[in-house]
Order: C-alpha cells, then structure tokens, then sequence
C-alpha cells in the first residue's frame, strides 16, 4: 500500500533531473545502477554518476547519485533530488529528506512504511521488490541481486529508459557468461512490468533520447590512470593498497595483462608489486626509474605523507618517478572515501629541506590517460619527481569524456641519458654538470659503459662529478642549478587551459581539477545575472606565465579549490609573489564533490559586495 | 685514516679471465677509521668479484645509510652505485633489479639499517627471493652517530661508557632463516678465507644471500665486554666447515679435502664446497641449520660459514614471470599498444 497523500504534481521534466539510489554496501547494487547509468549514457544523454559510499564493506549506507543533463552540466548539481530510490532502511529519514517538493521516493513496500517518515508535498511510489524476487527466485544471493535488477526495470518504466538499450548492457556484460543474460533480462521485465501494473502513467520526469554523446565514453580516472601508464610505457608499478588509488594499480594490471603479455613467451612485458607498505613502494619506484625502466606508484594523502623522505632523495638526487597522488579528506585517516583537493602543499614542497616537486593536476579521466602518459616523459626530461593529484570524484567515478586518442608517431622522451657511443665522446663524465645551460645534467644508467659513466647515486652534498664533498660553495651550486632547472620546467609541462569569454571582463576564475565542471556551470550561471567572467585552469606546477599575466589582467579573482585551507592560492601567492588580498577563495571541503551552486553563491555573494561599476 | 691512496701496484699482479687484475676493482680511499672490520669486508668484496670475473660494471652497488652503507665508495669505481635512505637499500634494489635483471646486486647495509629502521625491508625482501647479495657489516653498534647500541648488541654486552645493554638482540640469521631466505650465511671480517668463497657462491645464487658479517667497530665497540670486538668474536667464532668456491671451470677433487665433505650446486655448474663440516652439517636443511644456529648461541659460540642454501627455489624474476629481456631494455613497440587498441578500449567503454 502506498500512502495516500496528495503531493503536487511537478512539471515535466526532460533530460535534466538528478535519480539517488540508496543501497546498503555489499548487497551487489553498484552493478545495477552502473547499468542504470549506462543506459541513459547509451541513449545519447549526458549522464555522471557518483557513488557516495562508506568506509566498509557490507551493510552500511551506500549512495549513487545520477545527474542526468542534456545540455552537459556533469558537475554533481547539490541540493535535493528529484527521484529517490531507497533500498536500504537504515537511511531513510535521511533519504526522504532529500527528495525536493513534489519529487518521488521510490521504495520496496513488501514492508510497511514508518508513518512519521511521510512528507506531505512528495509521492510515495512503491513497489514490493522484495516479495517478487522471493516468489521469483529461490536462491537467497540471486534473490538479493535481482533486487537490484527489478528496480531497474521499473525505473525503466516510470522514466522511460528504453529497454533495448539496457538489454544490450546486459548482453555486453555478460558475453562470457551467456547463461545469466536471460535471467537478468527476465528481471528487468519483471520489474517493468510490476511498475506498468501498479502506475498507469510514467513520471513527468523522462527521458528522450539524444544525441550528444557522439565520439564520448565513460571512463573512470583511476582506470584511465592505468591505461596512461601502460601507454606511457611504465614497466614497473609498486603499490600499497589505500583508498581510493587502489584501482589505479588494478587498472596498469588489467591493460598490461591484455596487451603486454608476450604471445608466445607468456612473459610479462610488466611487473606490479604489492609493497610492504607505501615508503617500499616510492623506494621501488625510484629504484626502477634509476636504473632506465619507467615505473610509478599509487597512493592517497597517508602515503604521500610517507614518501616525503625519498620524495625529497629522488629530488636531490634526480631520479625520476611518477607518484599518482588520488586525494581523499584528510588529515590523517580523514575520510577515506570521501574526496578532497588537499595534498597541494605536501605534495608541491614534499620532503624536508629546500625541496619543490612537479605536479600535474588533470581534470578528468582523459586528462588522467594523457598525463599519466606524459608524466613519464616529463619526469624522464626533469629528471625529477612528476606528482599526479587526482581525488576520489575523479578516480572512482565513470565521467563522460571524448575518446581517447593516441598519436602513433609519438616518440618516448627518454631525456638526456647517454648511451656506451655517446659516453665514448665524452671527455670526463660528470653526473650534476650543467652541459647545456638548462640546469638538466645527463645521466647514466647502470651497466652501461664498462669505463665511463659510473657515479654515486646520493643524497649527501655531492660536486659537478658525484664525488661527496661538505664544501658549501659546491652545495649552493648545486641547489643553485636545481633552481634553475626549476625555471627550465614549465617548458615541458602543459600550460593552463584559459577560457577567455570576454576580453574586457574583470573577473576571472582559476580553478584545478575536478572543480573544473563545477565552475563552467557556475559561470554559465553567473551570465545569466550579466556576470561576465573568464576562467584558467591550471594543469601543472611549477606555474606557467600565463598565470601570472591571467591574475594582472582581472581586477577580481576567485580561486576555486576543494579543502579547508585555501592551499592552492597559498601556493600561488608564494610563488607568483602575489598580494593574498588579490585572491578570493572559494572553498569547499566536507568531502562531496564540489557543485555548480556552491561556487555560484561564493562568487555571487562576494560580487553583491561590490559596486556594479567594479565588475562591469 | 689515510688520505693518499698508493699507486703502485706489482707488474705481475695476477689477471682475472677477463684480463683485469684487482685493481680495476678497486674504489676510492676509504674514509673509515684505521681499522674498521668494513674495509676488510670492502678487500673481499673486490677478492670475490674480480675472481669470478664479473665486469666491474655489470655490478650495482646498493646501500642504505650508515658508516656500512657509505663503504661501496671504497670498492668498485666503475659500477654504479646507490646510497639511498636510512633502512630502505631493499626497496630501492629491488626496484633497480626488477628494472634490470641482468646486473650483480650487491647490497650492503649494517645492523642499524637493517635490524631497526629497515626490519621492515629486509624482512620482504626475503620473502620475495629477490636475486641479490645482502651483506650486513654488523657490529652491534652505531657508528655514524657515536656509539649507541644497535638491535643486534648482545643482551649483557657492555659498550664504551660501561653500560650493560638490558634488551635481547635481534639475530638476523636465524630471522633470515625463518622468514624463508633461500641462502643464509655468516662470516667475520677477520676471516678473509671464509669470507671471499661465502661471497663468491652468494654472488652466483639465484635468489635471495644473506651474509651477516661482524665486522668490528673499532672506535666505539672493540672494548672488553663487547661482544662485537675482534677479540671475543675470533674467540667464539665456530665454523660451520671451510667454504670453498668452485666455478664451472674448475674440478673438484674430494680427496685433497679432510674429512666430511658436501658440495652444493648453484647455478650453472657453479658449486661450493664445504669441508671439514662439524657433525656432518647438512645445509640443505632449514631446520637443522636453524638448530645448528641457536645450539651455538646458547654455548655462547658464533656459528659462521654455509649456514643453509636452497639452490633451486624460484626467484623475484621467476615469480613475476619476466622476460629475459631486462625490462629496460624493452623497445616501446613492446610497450606501446598503440592507437589501434586504443579504438577497441574506447568502444569498451561505450
């Protein structure tokens, strides 16, 4: 029975409303509304999921929020929801609470609603999923998992998901298992069905078919990650297991499984380590990339905070590697599912000591397969540390994103490594001499010449030939030089990404990462209100001219970034010499995904304060 | 501590098979107090592999920090070398090996950057039978830093100062042997003869050597009452037989030898052999080695020499299933799968 309260009706809404499925962990829903979201994806609408999921493995709330959006806005929108389907009862006071007036709370009433739980202005829509998968199945595990398929089904029906396209999702996902395509096919039905039965009409809230997904897939971060190293041509991946970077080193696994396996051999062209824990996993990195073979690492916050030693080495003594920093809320164990932009400080100055390291910051996962990818040329070419912030939202969640592309014709920047001819014609060799003026010295790798070349790999003070001395004036040569290498490397990094909407505007927005949606959005907004604001968003430090020139040309900046801080902007006042008072943060930190509104009404509310004529 | 290294060497110093004589696999002069059991250890490093006649260059030498890990300066100029950070030498080497099978590792590290700081390290990369030479110059104490006690100070050790060390020692042997290390020695800096053989048949293991070195601190630990000094150790030392090398070329003939004799296959024909070996030692057995090990400790004797050796256990190489390519040598054909995959990878995901 469903109650039977007289919420208003809302108006029709196509292609442009957000579906939260409230699950409990463990129970097999991810796969469910992952083809929830695929079938909408499959039908040419825009489409981001996003799981919100709990520190644990079975029987705690776990969330999947489904922004759907034909112009494109992908950034979680914040706020209540239009559709609620609640599986789990543990969060339902919560779960109904979310549902915005006149919205729908879809729940399995095999089980009596709580009365104190019903809101006047929503609709209860219930169906009894438990009861038809009892009466329709007898295996308890399949009775639990076709749950989750029947809720789909009737979603199906109540907004219009075409169901050929979820018929062909469960066609591709079980390909090698033929055997379970009938049954989830039937449970689709039968929960299409039962919904057809029960509602003689669909919701106003539908979808209709579109065409803006051409030449766009989906793709998780950390998987593109993994892709980015396999084509980057990473050999060695050492790893210690911490969320959310875990998949990063499933994702190497995977693709270097399916095509770095030798066809005849059966040998593996690869080797993925599960450190001992996260200093092992930096110290085989550095190990690897020392002696010529590309190798990286993935970690979160934690293990950032216990590489610094040999992050600090492999600055000092300039060996490359590749850290893949996936952020989650901190300090310390923080929130480990939860997702944050707050290692910036610790990552750009990691190590004690004058230490600076470069970082790349991608904002979605085709960005993480080309930077992944570039990273190991970059840090080949500095001969320096490349750390890759990623977070959570960007990582464990499928983005939509154009196809991934990759130029043949590209060539690994191995650097300056000299080989046995060249070292030949090499008078003296010595490891830290600025040959060319650039502050990048050449290196050797072990083996390579049986008279030339060889050196002590260090962190002691060492001269221009690798040879220890305490001698001040060589040190501060040394240190000297690596500030000049630092002045040669944005050079060889991708420069900041400037949408420039109006040459006259006097606001301008620099933002990294996943905030990247969130302030297209927020911008597009702002226009509405005759705001006219240009954004940069940067991709790497050590920063570009191009920042510094974008800040000189705007009389209001607004720098956008997810953790308490305002990290981000200390790092640009530091090393752009800026007055802090030039910047406004705009912040966000409790562990969501930034959204469209909350960067809206920071920067609203800060430009309220100001004449027009300021901003005009 | 000498400050000029001697030039001269005698015009019929005998050559290797490679033609080189041991000079070529020297280092440069070393900056240890006059003394230090470590030098002596550096002399048998350059005796072992110039007489197997590895190119100086085909070794790396790995180390963490420490006065032990400052010593592969002192030998072998024309490898590379690595000084890492304090108690990590394994995870660096391991990774630099995984990277390039084909070099000698050489790994050499004391009893604070193993026993303390890189318990951790060490004990993993036991596990993982990674192909190397893990030579700990152990004894007892920090020197680096002055004398403190170290983890593998014997309890009722006495150091300079007079103090009795309260805390029981970490024995690295019997820990290697229990964590599953496929070749487990101990020597004494004192013993060239043991010494050079033990590295020789360790260098030419295919997995995983430990030897445990006590090598004298004669600066803060060579006093009465240590038991790291020269004088208690050779006083206490009990071999476990004489330890001979015998490379591929060479015969062995078993009647020169007195007494029980075993001859262990390495790798390729390589062997040692073993002689004078006390109550018919067996190195073969894990847990009679492990017995051996502690019987000596309670009659407070030393035991040295082949403590155990398992020849055919599969290696880090082996495990991973690596080609014999090194992986650094690998071309970026056989890297890159290129665009055409990545078509298919982008219809996957659609």
């Amino acid at each position: 029975m469903n109650p039977r309260n007289m919420a208003p009706v809302m108006d029709a809404k196509i292609n442009d409303f957000v579906v939260k499925f409230a699950n409990v962990n463990g129970s097999g829903s991810a796969s469910a509304n992952s083809m929830f979201a695929k079938a909408i994806y499959r039908m040419g609408i825009p489409v981001a999921p996003r799981n919100i999921f709990p520190s644990n493995i079975q029987g705690a709330p776990t969330w999947y929020e489904v922004r759907i959006n034909e112009q494109g806005y992908l950034a979680r929108r914040g706020g209540q929801v239009e559709l609620m389907v609640s599986v789990n009862p543990q969060s339902m006071t919560e779960d109904v609470a979310e549902v915005c007036p006149g919205g729908y709370f879809f729940y399995d009433n095999t089980y009596p609603l709580d009365f104190n739980l019903i809101r006047d202005d929503i609709h209860f829509i219930g169906l009894p999923l438990t009861e038809i998968t009892n009466t329709n199945f007898d295996n308890p595990r399949l009775q639990q998992l076709f749950k989750n398929i029947i809720y789909v089904g009737s979603l199906a029906y109540l907004i219009g998901i075409e169901f050929a396209a979820l018929e062909s999702i469960v066609n591709d996902t079980f390909a090698k298992k033929p055997k379970l395509i009938q049954p989830n096919i039937d449970a689709l039905k039968l929960g299409f069905d039962e919904a057809q039965r029960q509602f003689s009409e669909p919701l106003p809230l539908q979808l209709k078919p579109s065409n803006a997904n051409q030449g766009k897939i989906l793709l998780e971060g950390n998987a593109a990650c993994g892709l980015g190293a396999v084509f980057g041509g990473a050999t060695v991946c050492a790893w210690y297991p911490i969320t959310p970077s875990t998949s990063v080193a499933e994702g190497f696994e995977k693709y270097a499984k399916q095509f770095r396996i030798d066809s005849e051999t059966k040998e593996h062209n690869f080797a993925v380590i599960q450190a001992e824990d996260e200093l092992a996993a930096i110290g085989m990195v550095i190990g690897s990339n020392w002696n010529g073979a590309r190798a990286f690492t993935a970690t979160s916050g934690p293990g950032v905070s216990l590489m610094q030693e040999f992050l600090g080495l492999a600055y000092f003594a300039e060996v490359p590697s590749v850290l893949i920093d996936v952020q989650r809320a901190g300090p310390s164990t923080g929130m480990p599912t939860r997702t944050q932009q707050s290692d910036i400080l610790i990552s750009a100055y990691a190590s004690h000591g004058d230490t600076k390291q470069v970082v790349l910051f991608p904002g979605n996962p085709k960005e993480c397969f080309e930077l992944t990818a570039d990273a190991f040329d970059i840090a080949d070419q500095l001969q320096t540390p490349v750390i890759m912030l990623t977070d959570l939202d960007l990582g464990m969640n499928e983005h939509l994103v154009d196809e991934l592309n990759w130029d043949d014709s590209r060539q690994y920047q191995k650097g300056k490594v000299l080989n046995a001819q060249e070292l030949d014609q090499v008078e003296r060799f010595g490891r830290y001499n600025d040959v060319d003026g650039d502050g990048i010295p050449y290196r050797t790798i072990a083996g390579t010449h049986p008279q030339k070349g060889a050196f002590f790999t260090r962190g002691t003070s060492r001269d221009e030939y690798a040879v220890y001395t305490e001698k001040g004036e060589a040190y501060e040569r040394n240190m000297e030089r690596l500030n000049l290498k630092w002045q040669t490397a944005p050079q060889y990094l991708p420069k900041p990404i400037i949408s420039t909407k109006d040459k006259s505007a006097h606001i301008g927005v620099i933002h990294f990462g996943t905030s990247a949606e969130a302030v297209r959005e927020a911008i597009d907004m702002l226009a509405e209100q005759n705001h006219r604001i240009n954004d940069l968003r940067v991709l790497a430090f050590p920063f570009h001219a191009e920042v510094t020139d974008f800040i000189d040309a705007h009389t209001h900046i607004f720098v956008v970034e997810q953790n308490r801080d305002a990290q981000f902007k200390t790092l640009l006042v530091n090393e752009l010499e800026m007055d802090p008072k030039r910047l406004n943060s705009v912040l966000h930190f409790n562990g969501d995904p930034i959204s469209a509104r909350i960067v809206f009404d920071n920067i609203q509310a800060h430009l309220s304060t100001i004449t027009s004529a300021d901003v005009a | 501590m000498s400050f000029l290294k001697p030039s001269f060497r005698h015009p019929k110093s005998p050559t290797n098979r490679l033609g080189l004589t041991t000079r070529a696999y020297e280092g440069t002069i070393s900056t240890l107090c006059a003394g230090c059991g470590h030098d002596s250890i550096s002399a048998a490093i350059i005796q072992a592999v110039w007489g197997l006649g590895i190119p100086p260059h085909r070794v790396a030498k790995m180390s963490g920090i420490g006065c032990s890990s400052k010593s592969p300066n002192y030998f072998l100029s024309q490898a590379h070398g690595f000084n890492s950070v304090h108690g990590r030498m394994p995870s660096v080497t391991t990774g630099a090996n995984v990277a390039n099978r084909d070099l000698l590792y050489l790994g050499v590290s004391g009893d604070g950057d193993t026993a303390s700081i890189g318990m951790g390290q060490f004990a993993h990369v036991i596990r993982r039978n990674l192909n190397m030479l893990y030579l700990v110059e152990n004894n007892g104490c920090y020197g680096l830093t002055k004398g403190q006690d170290s983890a593998t100070s014997d309890e009722g050790s006495t150091n300079k100062k007079g103090r009795v060390n309260p805390y029981t020692a970490i024995d690295l042997v019997s820990l290697a042997l229990d964590l599953g290390a496929t070749f487990v020695a101990r020597s004494f800096s004192g013993d060239k003869e043991q010494l050079v053989p033990l590295m020789q048949a360790a260098m030419t293991h295919k997995g995983f050597a430990l030897i445990d070195v006590v090598s004298p601190c004669v600066t803060f630990n060579n006093h009465a009452g240590s038991t790291k000094s020269y004088d208690y150790t050779r006083e206490h030392v009990e071999a476990a037989g004489v330890v001979d090398f015998v490379p591929t070329s060479q015969e062995i003939t078993l009647d020169q030898i007195e007494g029980s004799t075993k001859v262990v296959d390495l790798h390729n024909g390589d062997k040692v052999q073993l002689s004078k070996l006390a109550n018919d030692y067996d190195p073969h057995d894990r847990r009679a080695a492990f017995d051996a090990v502690q019987d000596h400790k309670q009659r407070d004797r030393l035991l040295t020499g082949l403590i155990y050796v398992d020849p055919t256990a599969e290696n880090f190489h082996d495990i991973l299933n690596l080609p014999s390519t090194p992986l650094n040598a690998l071309a970026q054909e056989q890297l890159c799968p290129g665009e055409s995959a990545l078509k298919s990878i982008n219809n996957a995901l659609k």
